[in-house]
């Protein structure tokens, strides 16, 4: 077990030096540092030598992968791209290009993010579940078929249609909740209503429908039937082995997203004012904040290889016949 | 005088017609390409929602056909001066509703202005009012009587209209079809209107008489009213959805075409050769996948804007501008989205490669290519196929976020993104500004619901698996 870990970690290294890389040189090549610095400085009138202040302020002022000058291992130390990853390694993520300091952000806003994120994710897969357990139990009749043309129709709706409407009819019209805004403590509960309403209402259509197709196909299975030819009552047959033995193909879509979660929504956050991460990593986008960006894209990967690596773990928890190695 | 345009985005959607076009060709003749097809066309439901995909289709490429319109000549000149702006086939049809701009909001079906304004009455007095509109309604003396009557009367013709046009079409189907079975032409009206022939021909009809009374009704009020009402410039919210269905068209289907060749070639060199270059093309795709999507795009867009801002020779005109944003967008969504059908098909090809088929044609040295190509592919084509249809409908309410967020197509292309974004704060005004907001997402929702059912009945017919579920 911890050899496969340690195994995964290690595997988890390569992937992480890909993933610097290739923003690396989305950032860097098509752009030089000396486009950055005009652009953050303002486009017209800007002398060279305050584009070269900006540079060393941010060490912007080596090669960009290999230092011919440089000796030894020194010609690929000494480089933007070996500093700037190699701090992302150590999650030091330094300061962003306006100066802030990254990681005091974002272990500030980590907070609000999860605040909405968790309980869209948690009450959403227990709705998503009941709602496709009650399709699956009453399968192939007109509940069942309604449900899931209910499914269509709602999954064809824009995600941005359910928060638009969703703040003009609560927070406008009924005057329930506020329409945007953030509170810390305990008090946030009135602004996080109505975001983790509609998340998990914007995603009833598809996961419902996937659910239940999966639910579908464990009720077809031989030992369903063995089940119900023993005379298991429905109710009991689904919940005691239907479900649990679709909980492997659950688990495989649901555990990837787990870590995650830790980013935010982006759409949510930004459009109820919530400073969460989500919305930071929008902010950074519109300010074209590339250190925010970078940061970002890295601790992204990061989680989303923890959550591979949870995956696997959790399939050991509900499926004994699997065994890491 | 014209001066053909032809851009990116249109180059790549006439190659896509073409292939298309090229295959139902092919397939006609090919019985084992036409039975899945016959059993998607037999669903009245897909039956229904193909009709909506091809009027957006055809809507799409009217507006795929581009060209710059001469300048009138001016005295000594010599040389056709062409205009700046780029203009399509659809432009020309929609005419009058690209044209008559108002000077900002106005509600749909408006005599007058949204907001008051200030306005200087014959006697030269001052008096806040809302003033007519400059177009809409423009040939009634007494809006407050005439207008109910004026478009009733239009509704009504378009109704006539559009009836008598479906009368004859519905018609000259029964006929043709009465031909091709060699039946006489009365039982084929009846089993058509029952509903009760093979290909449900009945609800086609009844979808396209829908949209025939749709474009009817446009093509009556359009030219006296705002039909959907105007936009903060004053211009016809109608027209800036019917250009926008363009570019959510090419955004969900030249994204799955640029990335496919992609994720076809390497998720079969993955599976079928193994070793080491299956390891590479993993760690591709798990590299690529372990980026947050929107970061990504984002991150793609926001170089591609600022190498635009420095290379800005590169664009004769706006649109060419525009059009490279879109395609470079297509591009980026592409590369965020081929991981998944890449390892789809990955792993179907290392169940193939060791069925008897596949061993027996390498040992009888068949070569790699050609066992690849020969049989390989085609057993795997309709997994691609169910992956396009499925991508098409997300990839279009991609695009709406996308826009949203500020890393989505260029803010002068029309797109349901655009109009969502520049809506929003629309809902803050009172009396609430609604109408942008609605129309695009009633044509968006349109486009991705039929896209949706169609690609349910397309996954029916070609996945055998699925099929034994329901």
């Amino acid at each position: 077990m911890l050899a496969y870990l340690v195994r995964r970690i290690l595997y988890a290294l390569p992937i992480l030096i890909g993933v610097n890389l290739i923003t690396f040189v989305l950032f860097f090549v098509v752009n030089t540092p000396d486009d950055m610095a005009r652009m953050h400085l303002g486009m017209k009138r800007v002398t060279p030598e305050a584009i070269e202040k900006w540079k060393v302020e941010r060490g912007y002022d080596r090669p960009l992968l290999y230092n011919r000058q440089a000796e030894g291992s020194g010609s690929l130390t000494d480089t933007i791209f070996f500093d700037k990853s190699v701090r992302l390694f150590a999650f030091d993520f330094g300061a962003s290009d306006s100066g802030r300091n990254i990681g005091e952000d974002i272990s500030q806003r980590m907070w609000p993010s999860l605040a909405i994120a968790l309980p869209v994710f948690l009450i959403g897969l227990l709705v998503y579940i009941s709602f496709a357990m009650l399709l699956a139990f009453f399968r192939g009749s007109y509940l069942d078929i309604s449900g899931v043309v209910l499914c269509v129709v709602l999954m064809s709706i824009s995600g941005l249609f359910y928060i638009i409407g969703g703040q003009y009819l609560f927070s406008k019209i009924l005057h329930l909740v506020p329409v945007s805004g953030y509170e810390p403590g305990w008090l946030a509960w009135r602004f996080v209503l109505l975001p983790v309403a509609i998340g998990i209402f914007a995603g009833i259509g598809s996961s419902s429908r996937w659910y239940r197709t999966i639910f579908l196909e464990e009720i077809n299975r031989d030992y369903v039937r063995t089940a119900r030819a023993k005379g298991l009552p429905e109710l009991r047959l689904l919940f005691r082995h239907v479900l649990k033995n679709a909980m492997v193909p659950i688990l495989t879509g649901v555990v990837v997203v787990l870590p995650t979660l830790f980013m935010g929504n982006l759409i949510l956050e930004s459009f109820f004012g919530i400073p969460g991460l989500g919305a930071y990593t929008i902010e950074a986008i519109q300010n074209q904040d590339f250190a925010i960006v970078r940061a970002m894209v890295f601790l992204g990967s990061v989680l989303y290889i923890l959550g591979l690596l949870l995956t696997d773990l959790s399939y050991t928890l509900v499926d004994p016949r699997i065994r890491l190695s | 005088m014209i001066q053909p345009v032809i851009l990116w985005t249109d180059a790549l959607v006439f190659l896509l017609t073409a292939v298309v076009l090229a295959f139902a060709l092919y397939a006609r003749r090919r019985e084992h390409l036409r039975a899945p097809w016959r059993e998607v066309v037999r669903s009245r439901m897909a039956v229904a929602s193909l009709v909506v995909l091809c009027v957006y289709a055809v809507t799409g490429l009217l507006d795929s056909v581009h060209f710059r319109q001469a300048l009138e000549m001016q005295e000594g000149q010599v040389e056709v001066q062409y205009s700046g702006e780029v203009t399509s086939l659809l432009d020309l049809l929609l005419g009058p509703m690209r044209s008559q701009d108002e000077k900002t909001y106005s509600a749909p079906f408006a005599t007058r202005l949204f907001t008051k304004e200030t306005v200087i009455g014959p006697d030269g007095e001052k008096s806040r009012t809302w003033p007519r509109l400059k177009y809409g309604g423009v040939h009634l003396d007494d809006p407050a009587t005439q207008k109910g009557p004026d478009i009733a009367r239009r509704v009504a013709r378009a109704a006539s209209e559009s009836m008598l046009l479906m009368l004859i079409t519905g018609l000259l189907l029964a006929f043709l079809l009465a031909r091709k079975w060699r039946q006489p032409l009365l039982p084929v009206l009846r089993a058509m209107l029952r509903g009760k022939t093979d290909i449900p021909w009945r609800t086609a009809l009844g979808t396209i008489l829908v949209f025939v009374m749709v474009i009817a009704l446009i093509v009556n009020l359009s030219g006296a009213y705002h039909v959907l009402g105007t936009d903060k410039v004053g211009q016809d919210v109608l027209y800036q959805t019917i250009k926008s269905i363009r570019t959510g068209l090419v955004i969900g289907t030249l994204t799955t075409m640029i990335m496919l060749p992609f994720a076809v070639m390497l998720g079969m060199l993955a599976g079928y050769f193994r070793g080491w270059i299956d390891d590479v093309i993993q760690y591709l795709y798990t590299t690529l996948n372990s980026i947050p999507g929107v970061l990504l795009i984002a991150a793609a867009v926001l170089m591609m804007q600022v190498y635009v801002a420095n290379h800005p020779e590169m664009f004769e005109t706006m649109a060419e501008r525009a059009d490279v944003r879109l395609l470079f967008l297509c591009l980026i969504l592409g590369i965020t989205s081929w991981t998944g059908l890449c390892r789809l098909l990955r792993g179907e090809t290392l169940k193939l490669r060791e069925l008897d088929y596949v061993q027996a044609a390498d040992a009888f040295g068949v070569s790699k290519f050609n066992i690849l190509m020969r049989h390989l592919l085609p057993n795997l084509m309709h997994l691609v196929l169910i992956a396009v249809v499925i991508d098409f409908s997300g990839l279009v309410l991609a695009e709406a976020v996308l826009s949203y967020v500020g890393v989505g197509v260029d803010p002068t292309t029309m797109s349901w993104g655009n109009m969502i974004n520049r809506a929003r704060l629309e809902m803050a005004r009172e009396p609430v500004v609604w109408w942008s907001l609605l129309a695009a997402f009633t044509f968006m929702f349109t486009l991705v619901l039929a896209a949706n059912l169609f690609s349910d009945a397309v996954r029916d017919a070609f996945d055998p698996r699925l099929r034994t579920q329901r």
